[in-house]
C-alpha cells in the first residue's frame, strides 16, 4: 500500500494544477465573452 | 444585414426612435467618457446596436483597427459592448470611431464610465472562484470517500481509512472555509439585522458536518462526512452563480439600452463653446443647449429660445406646451421645433421631480409586500428542523444511549436537512423563468417579482406611452387624396419636431426641399416653384378654424398644419396610436376575470377615446402623481393585487406602490428603476407573458418546495434513527438537487398559451427565436 503515498499526492497535485489553470483563465478574462470566443476561433487572423 | 435575430430586432426597433439624438452633428468634447490606462493609453467603451452575428463582429474590429491612433478594438459579443483603446501618443478621436461604425451600419453610443458595474463583475468572479474551489474539493474528497466506502465493505485496514479521512480533512476544511464565505457572510449579516435567512441553516449544517467529521476521524470511526459538506457547498454555489449571472446580464443589457437612448447633455461654456457631457455630470447653474427633437436632460429654466415641449413622458399630457424665456422645464420633456438654452436648476422646491421622488420614497417605505416564498419557507423550515434535531437528541438520551450517539444522530438530522434542494428550489426557477421571459422581450429587474406577478388580479394602465406608442403617427394613416400629404411630408423632413417626424414617415424616401428653413417655435417653410410652402402650428399657417374643427373630430389628437401659397390650409391630425395588440391584450385580461383600469395624466377627451376603443369602462384622466398613487393604494386596501403598467415620470410613484409593476423600455429613467420588469418592443403582449410566466414560476416553486419537504420527511426519520451513512447522505443530497433543478427547467416550456387565442399574430413570428443569454450554450 506504499504506492498510495505516491499516487494520492500525485492525483491531488494534478487536480490543483487544473484548479489554478481555471482560476488563471478566469482572472485573465477568458470567460468574459464566451459567445464571442466561439466565433473568433473560426477566423483566420 | 447578414443574418436575422428577431429578439435583437426588438431591441433596435424601440431604441431607434430617438435616433436624432445620437447623430454626432458638432464638435464635441468626449473626455468625460474616457478612462486612462496606467501606460497612458486611452480607453472608451461603446454600446453598439445591430450586432447580430460573427461577421458583424469581424467587420467592426477590422474596420476600427485601421483608424489612426487606435491600438485595439475589441467587441464583447456577449454583452454587445465595444472597447476601443488608443495608443498613448495618439489623440483619441471618438467622432472618427462613431462615424466609422456608422459607415459600417452600426449605431453606437459612448458609455459613461461611471455606469460600469465593477462591483457586480467582481462579485460574479468571486462566486465563480468559490464554485471552482468547491468543485475541485468535492471531486477530490469524493474520490477518497468512495474508496473508504468500498474499503468498509471489503478489506481496508483502519490505518488506511484514518489516513484517507485525514487527507479529506486537509482538502475539505480550507476549501469549505473559502468557498462557503458567501453563505457565512450572508448568515452573519442576517443575524446582525435580527433575521434568520436561508444562509443560517446552511452555515450551521456545513460547520457542524465538518466539526463532527473531524471528531469522528479523531476517534477512528468508520464514517466521516467531509464529502457531504463540500458537495453541499458546490450545489448551493451553482444556484448562487446562476442567480448572479442572470442579474448581471439583465443589468448589462438594460444599461446598453439606456446608453443607446443617449444620456448626454450639451453644455454651453461661458465662451459659447459646446461640449457633450454625460447627463450625470450636469451641475446646477450649468447652461445647456437643447436642440429640436432632443429630450431635456435636467430640470431647469429656459434662458433663451422658444419652443413647444411634449410632456407625454413627464405628465402623460399629449398636447404640446409652449415655453419661452423664464419658463421652467422638466427632465424628460421632448423638445419641439426650437432650440432652447436652459439653465440647470438645483432640484429645489416644488419641481415635479421632487414631488415624484418624495412620493416614491413614501411608497417604497410603505410597501408592505407579502413575504416572498423563500422567506416564508425559511421561517417555517428553520424552527422545524432545529426542533427535529433537538427532539432526536432528547429521544436518544431518554432511550438511554450515550451522549456520543445522541449528538451524532442530532447532527445527522441537521446534515440531512441542510437545505440543499431548498436553496436551489427557488433561484433555479427564477433563473430559468427570467431566461424564458427574456426571449419574450421582457427584462426582469427583480427575481422575486415573478411570484408577485402570479397573484395579480387588477391591472392599471397608464395611457400615454404605455397603451399607446411613445411616438406620434398620423391619425388617418398615409392616405393621400389631394397630393398634399407627399409635399407636406417632404417638407417635414427638414423639421426635427416630433410631430413633423410622424408626417415625414409618409415621405417615402423623397429628398427634403433644398432651401427649407426651420422657423424656431413656428414650423418649416420653403419656396418651391415660386409658391411658399408652410408646415407647422395652426397660427403659422393661418389655419386656426380648420385646426379647431379637426380637434373636435379627433379628441385624442394634436394637429400639424400645411399650407401651399394661398390655397386653403390642410390640417393633419397626429395622435399616438395604440400599441399593436393592445385591444387583444386588454380583451384577454378582461376575459380572464381581471379588472382593468386606465389612470392617466392626460386630458379626459383623449383618455375617453382610448378607453372606448379598448373596451375599458373604468378610467380616470388628468391625475397627478399624488392622485395616481392614492388610487393604487385604495385599490390595494380593498384587497386587490395591482399590476401597474406605466412609463411616465408621473407613474413612478404608482409603479413603486403597486404590488408588481411593468414599464416599457422607452419609459423615463425613474420609472424604469421603479418597475419590476421592462418590456421591449412595440407590442403590449409582454403584459400577458409576465402574468403567465409568474403563474408558471410560482407553480414550479411550490412544487419544488413541496418536493423538498417530502424529501426531508423521508430523510429525517432515517437520520434520527441513526441509519444515515455518508453514502445515503450523498445520494439524497445530489438526487434531490438534480430533481429540483430539472423541475425548474420546465419553466422554459414554450409559452404558446401566453397569447390570447383570437390574436391574429400576423407579421410577427409565432415564437420569437431564442437568444442564448442565460443558459450560455444551448
Amino acid at each position: 500500500m506504499n504506492v498510495l503515498l505516491l499516487v494520492i499526492p500525485l492525483a491531488l497535485a494534478l487536480g490543483t494544477l487544473g484548479l489554478f489553470a481555471f482560476l488563471w483563465a478566469l482572472r485573465s478574462g477568458q470567460y468574459d465573452d464566451i459567445e464571442g470566443a466561439e466565433y473568433r476561433v473560426l477566423h483566420d487572423d | 444585414m447578414c443574418c436575422t435575430d428577431m429578439a435583437l430586432a426588438y431591441v433596435e426597433a424601440h431604441a431607434s426612435w430617438s435616433a436624432a439624438n445620437t447623430k454626432p452633428s458638432l464638435e464635441r468634447d468626449y473626455t468625460a467618457f474616457m478612462t486612462r490606462g496606467p501606460d497612458g493609453s486611452t480607453r472608451a467603451a461603446f454600446a453598439v446596436e445591430g450586432i447580430r452575428c460573427a461577421s458583424c463582429m469581424n467587420a467592426i474590429e477590422r474596420g476600427l483597427a485601421d483608424l489612426p491612433g487606435v491600438a485595439a478594438a475589441r467587441l464583447n459579443f456577449s454583452d454587445r459592448r465595444l472597447a476601443v483603446t488608443w495608443r498613448p501618443e495618439a489623440e483619441p478621436d471618438v467622432a472618427a470611431v462613431l462615424s466609422a461604425l456608422d459607415a459600417l451600419g452600426f449605431r453606437a453610443q459612448l458609455f459613461d464610465p461611471g455606469r460600469h458595474s465593477d462591483a457586480e463583475t467582481a462579485e460574479t468572479k468571486r462566486l465563480i472562484t468559490a464554485l471552482a474551489v468547491a468543485g475541485f474539493a468535492s471531486m477530490n474528497v469524493m474520490l477518497l470517500a468512495i474508496s473508504v466506502w468500498a474499503g468498509n465493505v471489503s478489506d481496508m485496514t483502519s490505518e488506511n481509512r484514518d489516513l484517507f479521512h485525514w487527507i479529506q480533512a486537509v482538502i475539505a476544511l480550507p476549501a469549505a472555509a473559502y468557498a462557503g464565505r458567501p453563505f457565512y457572510e450572508g448568515a452573519f449579516r442576517g443575524l446582525r439585522a435580527g433575521r434568520v435567512t436561508m444562509d443560517f441553516p446552511i452555515t450551521l449544517g456545513v460547520v457542524l458536518t465538518l466539526v463532527m467529521s473531524v471528531v469522528e476521524s479523531l476517534s477512528g470511526a468508520t464514517h466521516a462526512y467531509f464529502d457531504g459538506a463540500v458537495m453541499l457547498l458546490f450545489f448551493l454555489l451553482i444556484g448562487r452563480v446562476l442567480e448572479q449571472s442572470m442579474r448581471r446580464r439583465t443589468r448589462m443589457l438594460a444599461e446598453n439600452l439606456a446608453a443607446l437612448r443617449s444620456e448626454g447633455a450639451t453644455v454651453v461654456d461661458a465662451d459659447g463653446a459646446l461640449r457633450d457631457v454625460p447627463a450625470s455630470e450636469l451641475v446646477p447653474g450649468a447652461r445647456i443647449l437643447v436642440r429640436p427633437g432632443e429630450r431635456i436632460p435636467a430640470d431647469g429654466v429656459v434662458e433663451r429660445g422658444m419652443s413647444d415641449l411634449d410632456h407625454s413622458l413627464v405628465t402623460g399630457e399629449t398636447a404640446a406646451v409652449s415655453v419661452s424665456g423664464g419658463d421652467s422645464v422638466f427632465a424628460g420633456a421632448l423638445n419641439g421645433n426650437g432650440a432652447l438654452t436652459v439653465r440647470v436648476t438645483a432640484a429645489a422646491g416644488a419641481s415635479l421631480l421632487d414631488e415624484v421622488e418624495t412620493l416614491m420614497r413614501r411608497a417604497l417605505e410603505a410597501r408592505s409586500r407579502a413575504l416572498v416564498l423563500a422567506d416564508r419557507a425559511t421561517r417555517l423550515y428553520v424552527p422545524l428542523v432545529h426542533a427535529a434535531a433537538a427532539l432526536t437528541l432528547a429521544g436518544w438520551l431518554a432511550a438511554g444511549a450515550g451522549w456520543h450517539t445522541a449528538l451524532l444522530s442530532a447532527v445527522a438530522v441537521l446534515i440531512v436537512t441542510c437545505p440543499c434542494a431548498l436553496g436551489l428550489a427557488i433561484p433555479a426557477v427564477q433563473v430559468v423563468s427570467a431566461g424564458a421571459l427574456f426571449r419574450e422581450g421582457v427584462l426582469l429587474n427583480d427575481g422575486t417579482a415573478l411570484e408577485r406577478f402570479a397573484e395579480i388580479d387588477t391591472i392599471v394602465f397608464d395611457k400615454t406611452g404605455t397603451l399607446t406608442l411613445p411616438e406620434p403617427s398620423l391619425t388617418h394613416g398615409d392616405r393621400d387624396e389631394t397630393g398634399a400629404l407627399s409635399v407636406a411630408a417632404r417638407l417635414a423632413l427638414s423639421s426635427r419636431h416630433p410631430m413633423a417626424a410622424a408626417l415625414a414617415k409618409a415621405a417615402d424616401g423623397a429628398e427634403p426641399f433644398p432651401d427649407a428653413q426651420e422657423a424656431a417655435g413656428l414650423g418649416v417653410r420653403a419656396i418651391v416653384e415660386a409658391v411658399e410652402l408652410r408646415l407647422g402650428s395652426a397660427r403659422f399657417c393661418g389655419a386656426e378654424a380648420e385646426a379647431a374643427a379637426a380637434l373636435a373630430d379627433n379628441p385624442d389628437a394634436s394637429v400639424i398644419c400645411f399650407r401651399a401659397g394661398d390655397a386653403p390650409p390642410i390640417v393633419f391630425p397626429v395622435h399616438q396610436a395604440l400599441r399593436p395588440q393592445a385591444a387583444e391584450v386588454v380583451g384577454a385580461l378582461l376575459s380572464s376575470d381581471r379588472r382593468v383600469l386606465i389612470l392617466s395624466g392626460d386630458r379626459a377627451s383623449a383618455v375617453e377615446a382610448v378607453a372606448a376603443r379598448l373596451g375599458v369602462t373604468e378610467w380616470e384622466a388628468g391625475l397627478t402623481p399624488r392622485e395616481k398613487i392614492a388610487r393604487i393604494e385604495s385599490l390595494q386596501r380593498a384587497g386587490r393585487r395591482v399590476l401597474m403598467v406605466g412609463d411616465g415620470l408621473n407613474d413612478a410613484p404608482a409603479l413603486a406602490a403597486a404590488h408588481a409593476s411593468l414599464s416599457p423600455v422607452t419609459a423615463a429613467h425613474v420609472s424604469q428603476a421603479a418597475a419590476d420588469a421592462l418590456f421591449l418592443g412595440r407590442s403590449l403582449t409582454p403584459v400577458l407573458a409576465v402574468l403567465d410566466a409568474g403563474t408558471r414560476a410560482r407553480r414550479l416553486m411550490l412544487q419544488n418546495l413541496w418536493f423538498s419537504a417530502a424529501y426531508n420527511l423521508l430523510a429525517v426519520p432515517l437520520a434520527a434513527a441513526g441509519c444515515l451513512t455518508p453514502l445515503i447522505a450523498a445520494l439524497a443530497m445530489s438526487g434531490s438537487s438534480v430533481i429540483v433543478t430539472l423541475n425548474a427547467l420546465r419553466a422554459r416550456a414554450s409559452s404558446a398559451g401566453v397569447r390570447p387565442a383570437p390574436v391574429a399574430i400576423t407579421g410577427r413570428p409565432a415564437s420569437p427565436p431564442a437568444i442564448p443569454l442565460l443558459q450560455g450554450h444551448p
